[in-house]
């Protein structure tokens, strides 16, 4: 699909992974799971809640290395990743928090950067200073700075209200817009993976599979209310069919 | 401030009325107790022993804080290690100040080295146990970030790691701080040929208590400088990243 062929794509390909519950029995979260994302595609994983999304994010960040499968990044495999919660040094003001994860960042890109995501007015802020909405924005600047081959997002606007999730959904979107990156997001929300994702991907419950493979048709932006409820619908549609 | 200031004058009361009543030979006044820290002074004696006894100090806390952090690390991050070093941790911990000086002395010699590592020695553990709790409590969440930014070794060290441990590192050395010049004395009184601890030995043998206040109050004086000068600004640097309590 790229012209920089295979070697910027992110492939995955999981037989199982499966955890050691407290009482010794064996729980498998993730079955027989398999996609390929191309250069610079967005993808979305939709599922329900606890059906292994974040344990799968894990694994392709490399955070989780106790499964049978294989995982194969992007060329020089750089990742940036913003966690469900920010995740940020308390102790290290924004900037600090940003240079340190992206030492080799240009003075110039991270201004754009903080521009970009309205940081500006509070590079010198410690985090414990700052809201959650701008919390999550420095995690976002900072996995953005470090310019990464494959962006990874865990449901990176959960808790925050539906107005700033907006906002933040469609910050997200120029990013990737201007500097385009393979990514793959996490969500549990239909709105936010259509509005940013090229392809939708649905898991089923656990042991999560790949149920469907939905392509999202350009331009993303502007939807009718009809629009949306009609793909919503469909999705609800395809993941109903799969558990009969 | 006026609350201590108070305080403080009533400590000094209660001194020189218990002076009377025990007599000076007991308990002298406090006016007497400072001119001998004067004279002490100006024989140059003074800053001699407390120059000696704060070298000790210094060194033996170094050595046990340096190792006492390391270990603690490792024992609180990996469990194989901390299985190993518990029985090792236990032992320390119970074996009374005095065996470890009287041993090290007996194996060692009277020799500074054995004066200093049964010093540290003794607080080794306290700081191991403290760091080692630290350690514990790292948060998972930062490591798994500080790994998927790829950060390098002394990064993750420098900025997730120690501003973790901070609190415990403070805690350990405040605490040891206090230990290790108590038991520095013992060690002088012991086997050293100067030092505070030394010369309070000399002092107990002539039954002379206004020498031995005269170098407790000045050693205890000095040491109430480095809390507040060195420790107390070394803490408020490392936490000001915590929002002001009202």
């Amino acid at each position: 699909m790229s012209p920089a062929g295979v070697r910027d794509r992110l492939n995955v390909s999981i037989k199982q992974k499966s955890y050691r519950a407290a009482s010794g029995e064996q729980l498998l979260v993730l079955g027989e799971l398999a996609f390929s994302l191309a250069g610079g595609e967005v993808a979305a994983l939709v599922g329900p809640s606890g059906c292994g999304k974040t344990t799968l994010l894990r694994i392709i960040a490399g955070l989780d290395r106790d499964f049978e499968g294989s995982v194969t990044l992007p060329a020089h495999g750089t990742l940036g990743m913003v966690f469900q919660e920010p995740r940020l040094l308390p102790w290290r003001t924004v900037e600090q928090n940003v240079r340190l994860a992206a030492p080799q960042a240009t003075d110039a890109a991270l201004d754009t950067l903080f521009q970009a995501l309205s940081l500006t007015a509070h590079r010198e802020h410690y985090p414990g200073e700052l809201s959650l909405g701008l919390a999550r924005r420095v995690a976002l600047a900072r996995a953005f700075a470090v310019e990464p081959d494959l962006l990874l997002l865990d449901e990176p606007f959960v808790s925050l209200d539906d107005a700033l999730a907006a906002r933040l959904r469609d910050e997200l979107a120029d990013l990737v817009d201007r500097r385009p990156v393979t990514t793959l997001l996490v969500t549990h929300n239909v709105e936010e993976a259509i509005g940013l994702a090229d392809r939708l991907l649905l898991l089923s419950l656990s042991p999560a599979r790949v149920l469907g493979d939905v392509p999202v048709t350009r331009p993303r932006t502007p939807r009718t209310p009809q629009e949306l409820a009609a793909m919503r619908e469909e999705i609800a549609e395809r993941i109903n069919q799969a558990y009969l | 401030m006026g609350a201590r200031l108070i305080s403080l004058i009533l400590l000094i009361a209660a001194w020189y009325a218990g002076s009377r009543l025990a007599g000076a030979r007991l308990l002298p006044d406090p006016e007497a107790v400072a001119l001998a820290i004067v004279d002490e002074a100006r024989s140059g004696a003074l800053a001699f022993n407390l120059g000696a006894t704060l070298a000790r100090v210094a060194v033996a806390f170094t050595l046990a804080m340096a190792l006492g952090s390391v270990i603690g690390l490792v024992m609180g991050r990996s469990r194989l290690a901390d299985r190993l070093g518990d029985p090792w941790l236990i032992v320390l911990l119970n074996l009374p100040a005095l065996v470890i000086i009287v041993l090290a002395y007996v194996w060692a010699g009277l020799t500074e080295t054995a004066a200093i590592a049964a010093v540290a020695l003794n607080k080794l553990p306290i700081a191991t146990v403290t760091v080692r709790e630290g350690a514990r409590s790292l948060d998972r969440a930062l490591d798994d970030m500080a790994e998927v930014f790829r950060m390098g070794a002394w990064t993750r060290m420098r900025h997730v790691v120690l501003p973790q441990l901070a609190p415990y590192l403070a805690a350990a050395a405040r605490s040891g701080l206090s230990l290790v010049w108590k038991i520095v004395l013992i060690v002088e009184l012991l086997g050293r040929p100067n030092g505070v601890g030394f010369e309070i030995g000399v002092a107990f043998q002539l039954f002379d208590v206004t020498r031995i206040l005269a170098y407790a109050l000045a050693f205890v004086a000095v040491m109430l400088v480095i809390e507040t000068f060195l420790v107390q600004p070394l803490e408020r640097h490392v936490s000001r990243w915590r929002p002001r309590s009202a």
